[in-house]
């Protein structure tokens, strides 16, 4: 915990000078007679966001935070283990909506999450990943009239059919 | 610096005449999945209530087999808007309401790379006229009363409008121009909260659709000066135009439907038989009275022309700006 | 007694068959539309105009007024249940929701929720129907300066909320803040700020892409990795005896927050500019000011569900003040219904309040009636949403990721803001483990985009005098007592810094 800390701080700090570095496309300055300049705003923001940063790697540095005095790990095995099954399995589920849609990305991670992380029954897995898509776009296309991705050409004539039942 | 919109108009007569055989066309082509109907402009303003006027004429005379989804995107004076139709996976179910911006967004940020000629040409709806308006408290009555107080004033006299380069910052800076008048300008987020902050006489003059300002007119807080358009017009008779002032200089946003690039031929004869009819409703032409729109049928040719002419009214309208 | 007999007529046409069944169906539409993430009476005030063209205009406006109610009263189902704001108006119901929930007093939280939303909607009419000439009045005073200086008094309320980390807390908002200005800068019409010369930050970054972000996806990761993915469910038990004394507990603890919210919300809402937001957020920030117990916030108090409950209903009847008696929106859903105005043939501005009586006093009334019935239908609910809570966390969990990407993308339809709302939710994830307060800056990101264009509109009012916000009649009250708020605290740390180090040295 305690070099994470340190690292996060150091990471947000370089954030902050990217983002004064951003603002400076516009003016940053006062101009007399119109107020500040457009890149004002975000520039003196991520200065006080990096003198935040400063202040908390001295509050590490003098140990005071709950985190800059802890040495566990910032993730332990476990913990690794469920950020990336997880975490990835959302970056996957995400990339999949472009592909197979976003109804066919749906029930693929919700199977995936249910049955192999959540070690439930086969039946039940399959039922609510299938169940859960099919009512959703009932809801949003349906109801709502919101048009979700498609995916690739080759799911057309599946939506076609939905199409043809909803409208 | 006039739009020729009245040689457009002669040109309109024509345009009828293609809807004929167009229809026959369409035949052959229906969307299949729900029309993804882009705004360029954020909910509320004056782009938004046509779009979904329109897409509320096509529900209520069943027009479609799918129906139109209104998808406002207004980030970046229409930027997003034109991103998102440029690059739609899907373009014959993507069209895009427009209005000037489609011209001066591609002009002042060349980086986005769009270029409005490879869109699709569907229909021009109509163009909305610009008028100058003050409040009735201000006791100006008379636009030459305007220009003197302006001048008094000598630059703290307060306008409002949508934002530098957008449609009534071009207005007023064509007429500052003309009349030597020194304005401070205050950019808000829409057509709405300028028309509000003009009634609470926060500021002093905007430069305003008729349709926004509508509401505050007939109640008799809002006194029209002077109309942008070619000729007067007849919701507001008295009011005399800037061409009657001897300026060679007319402004219309106009209230247009573009299909996305790379659509279909067939699907684009759709679309273009689709608005015809939504053109021709009864309700629409009453919305064109009632808002003080003027009409300006154009068949796509024409409106690839107009497209052009507009760029380039545009380029100079700007450079003059100082963009 | 004109005005009062017209309302009784909309409460009376509320009351028929056809139009009670439009109310039950229109709410319960509502209910579940407001409880989705991302999706809010926005949307079901959109996709419901086109509707209206097949019920007579009067049954048209009771189910407009019916679905408005219910997707509020929804918004506060997400919050409490799953922990993700479904509005930017339902973040403050999180603070105190959240926390409920999870002790096993989900229950407690949705009835204080449902009865907070329904006194505060309730006042708000009764306020809307004895002042609304003059409140028009009071909104069209409001101009940038008065804005920016309620924006500053918002600020002021919620300096309070971050966690014990100073400097992290500051950075979190400064980063809302900065994260707002991303896209245009409104003033110069200049793209700012677009990361990484990335074209999809042209259209700036949503508070919905953050607090899904932060609420849907971090949180949730942060809560699997906490737990060990095995969260030991408080099977909360529904019984009529225990909504019972739910409620009895509920009127007891959450009053207060009920009747701050209630006005407070109210006025904010009125404004056009503001809306319910900063509305509700003010009233947690007060609510916790008063309260004798200020501690209790943040970990399960009624009434910091109660504040900013009643405050967002409440605003949000108020913001359809300046919509009837000015025809200006003063939120995204009052602009759709102002649209709407115009197809029914209704033309908006300050003539309608007068000419069009029988269409304004109608909704009204139907707005009275819709509130009591989302009320009940809420109460009924209630143990269907407490029945979501008993799934096991293995099928909630996922179910939470599902609804986070597909709430997101209805809300932004855009595949770019799925992958920010991704990317936010891992950087949520380890910010949350080392204790950055994660709030202030969802907060910010809703308020920023306010504050920097009214600063910097009242700057060029003043030619570039800062002396405007304090010279002028309205803002200038309202700018010193932000001031003072702001700064109260800052001395008392400084202060509590000298202490510290004096035993030290």
């Amino acid at each position: 915990m305690r070099v994470g800390e340190l690292l996060t701080a150091g990471f947000l700090a370089l954030l902050s000078l990217y983002l004064m570095w951003k603002s400076t496309e516009l003016p940053i300055g006062y101009i007399a007679g119109t107020g500040p300049g457009g890149g004002a705003w975000p520039f003196w923001l991520s200065a006080i966001m990096l003198i935040s940063c400063i202040c908390i790697a001295i509050n590490w540095w003098r140990g005071t935070s709950p985190a800059s005095q802890s040495e566990d790990p910032v993730l332990d095995r476990h913990g690794w283990k469920s950020l990336i099954f997880v975490g990835g399995g959302i970056i996957v589920f995400v990339a999949l909506i472009s592909i197979i849609s976003m109804y066919g990305a749906i029930a693929v991670f919700l199977f995936y999450y249910i049955w192999f992380l959540g070690r439930h029954g086969l039946i039940l897995s399959l039922a609510i990943s299938l169940i859960t898509p099919v009512a959703l776009f009932f809801f949003f296309e349906g109801a709502m009239q919101i048009t979700m991705p498609s995916g690739l050409p080759f799911t057309d004539p599946v939506f076609n059919f939905l199409y043809e039942i909803i409208y | 610096m006039n739009l020729t919109k009245r040689m457009l108009m002669s040109m309109a007569g024509a345009a009828l005449m293609f809807a004929a055989p167009m229809q026959a066309v369409a035949q052959d082509w229906q969307p299949r999945k729900p029309i993804d109907f882009v705004i360029m402009a954020g909910a509320g303003g004056g782009a938004d209530q046509i779009a979904r006027f329109i897409q509320a004429v096509a529900e209520q005379e069943d027009l479609t087999t799918r129906p139109l989804v209104p998808n406002n995107k207004g980030g970046g004076s229409g930027a997003e808007a034109l991103i998102h139709v440029s690059t739609a996976s899907d373009p014959d179910h993507t069209i895009l309401v427009t209005l000037n911006s489609f011209f001066t967004t591609p002009l002042r940020q060349q980086n986005l790379g769009i270029d409005i000629q490879t869109f699709t040409p569907v229909a021009m709806m109509g163009v909305d006229p610009f008028v100058l308006w003050v409040h009735k408290d201000s006791g100006i009555t008379t636009f030459e009363e305007y220009v003197a107080k302006v001048q008094e004033m000598d630059g703290e006299f307060v306008m409002g409008g949508t934002g530098a380069g957008q449609e009534d910052s071009i207005v007023i800076a064509y007429m500052s121009g003309a009349y030597d008048l020194d304005i401070k300008y205050i950019p808000y987020d829409g057509g709405g909260a300028v028309a509000k902050d003009l009634a609470g006489q926060q500021i002093m003059a905007t430069v305003n659709n008729p349709a926004e300002a509508k509401g505050f007119y007939e109640a008799g807080d809002f006194v029209p000066l002077l109309a942008f358009s070619d000729e007067r017009m007849p919701a507001y008779p008295d009011v005399p135009t800037i061409k009657e002032m001897g300026h060679d200089f007319s402004y219309y946003n106009q209230r247009a439907i573009v299909g996305a690039p790379g659509m279909s031929e067939e699907a684009a004869a759709y679309y273009q038989d689709l608005f015809t009819q939504v053109y021709e409703s009864e309700q629409w032409q009453g919305y064109l009275t009632s808002e003080s729109l003027s009409p300006l049928w154009m068949d796509a040719a024409e409106q690839r022309d107009y497209w052009a002419l507009q760029v380039e009214n545009h380029q100079a309208l700007l450079a003059a700006l100082g963009e | 007694m004109d005005v009062l007999l017209l309302l009784a007529d909309g409460m009376l046409l509320s009351l028929q068959p056809l139009n009670l069944v439009m109310i039950l169906l229109g709410v319960t539409l509502g209910l579940f539309i407001g409880a989705m993430p991302g999706l809010g009476s926005v949307n079901g005030v959109a996709i419901l105009l086109p509707v209206t063209f097949l019920v007579p205009p009067g049954s048209a406006i009771i189910f407009l007024a019916a679905i408005y109610y219910g997707a509020m009263y929804g918004g506060a189902v997400s919050s409490i249940t799953l922990g993700i704001p479904g509005a930017s108006t339902a973040v403050a119901t999180t603070f105190d929701g959240r926390p409920l929930a999870q002790q096993g007093r989900a229950s407690l939280a949705l009835v204080t929720a449902a009865l907070a939303s329904f006194i505060g909607g309730t006042v708000a009419n009764v306020l809307f129907t004895l002042f609304a000439p003059l409140l028009a009045s009071v909104a069209l005073s409001f101009g940038p300066p008065e804005v920016f200086a309620l924006m500053l008094l918002a600020f002021a309320t919620f300096v309070g909320l971050g966690g014990d980390d100073i400097p992290k807390t500051v950075f979190s908002i400064c980063f809302g803040l900065v994260l707002g200005a991303v896209g245009f800068d409104q003033i110069s019409g200049a793209p700012r700020l677009v990361l990484f010369d990335y074209n999809g930050f042209l259209q700036g970054i949503g508070f919905l892409v953050l607090a899904i972000g932060v609420y849907g996806i971090g949180e949730m990761l942060w809560t699997i990795d906490q737990t060990r993915g095995d969260v030991t469910a408080t099977t909360p038990k529904m019984t009529i005896k225990g909504m019972a004394s739910d409620t009895k507990e509920a009127a007891k603890r959450g009053w207060k927050g009920t009747m701050i919210g209630s006005f407070l919300g109210f006025f904010v809402g009125v404004l056009p500019a503001a809306g319910a937001t900063p509305g509700s957020l003010m009233s947690y920030g007060v609510a916790k000011m008063v309260s004798r117990k200020p501690e209790e916030f943040g970990k399960g108090s009624p009434d910091g569900v109660a504040a900013p409950e009643a405050a967002n209903n409440s605003a949000s009847t108020g913001s359809m003040l300046p919509m009837l008696t000015l025809g200006i929106p003063g939120s995204p859903t009052t602009a759709i219904l102002l649209g709407g105005m115009v197809i029914w043939g209704l033309v908006p501005g300050p003539r309608l309040f007068v000419d069009e009586q029988e269409f304004v006093w109608g909704l009204i009334g139907s707005f009275y009636i819709s509130n009591v019935a989302a009320l009940l239908i809420n109460l009924a609910f209630i143990p269907v949403f407490i029945w979501m809570l008993r799934m096991p966390f293995t099928i909630l969990a996922p179910m939470i990721f599902v609804l986070s990407i597909a709430g997101g993308y209805a809300a932004t339809r855009d595949m770019f803001d799925i992958w920010l709302i991704v990317l936010f939710g891992l950087g949520a994830f380890f910010m949350r483990k080392f204790d950055y307060p994660l709030a202030p800056a969802v907060l910010a990101i809703v308020l920023g985009p306010i504050a920097e264009p009214t600063l910097r509109q009242s700057l060029l009012l003043s030619s570039g005098d800062p002396s405007i916000f304090f010279t002028r009649p309205v803002a200038g009250p309202i700018t010193i007592i932000a001031l003072v708020l702001i700064f109260l605290p800052a001395i008392k740390v400084v202060r509590r810094m000298r202490d510290e180090r004096k035993p030290a040295s």
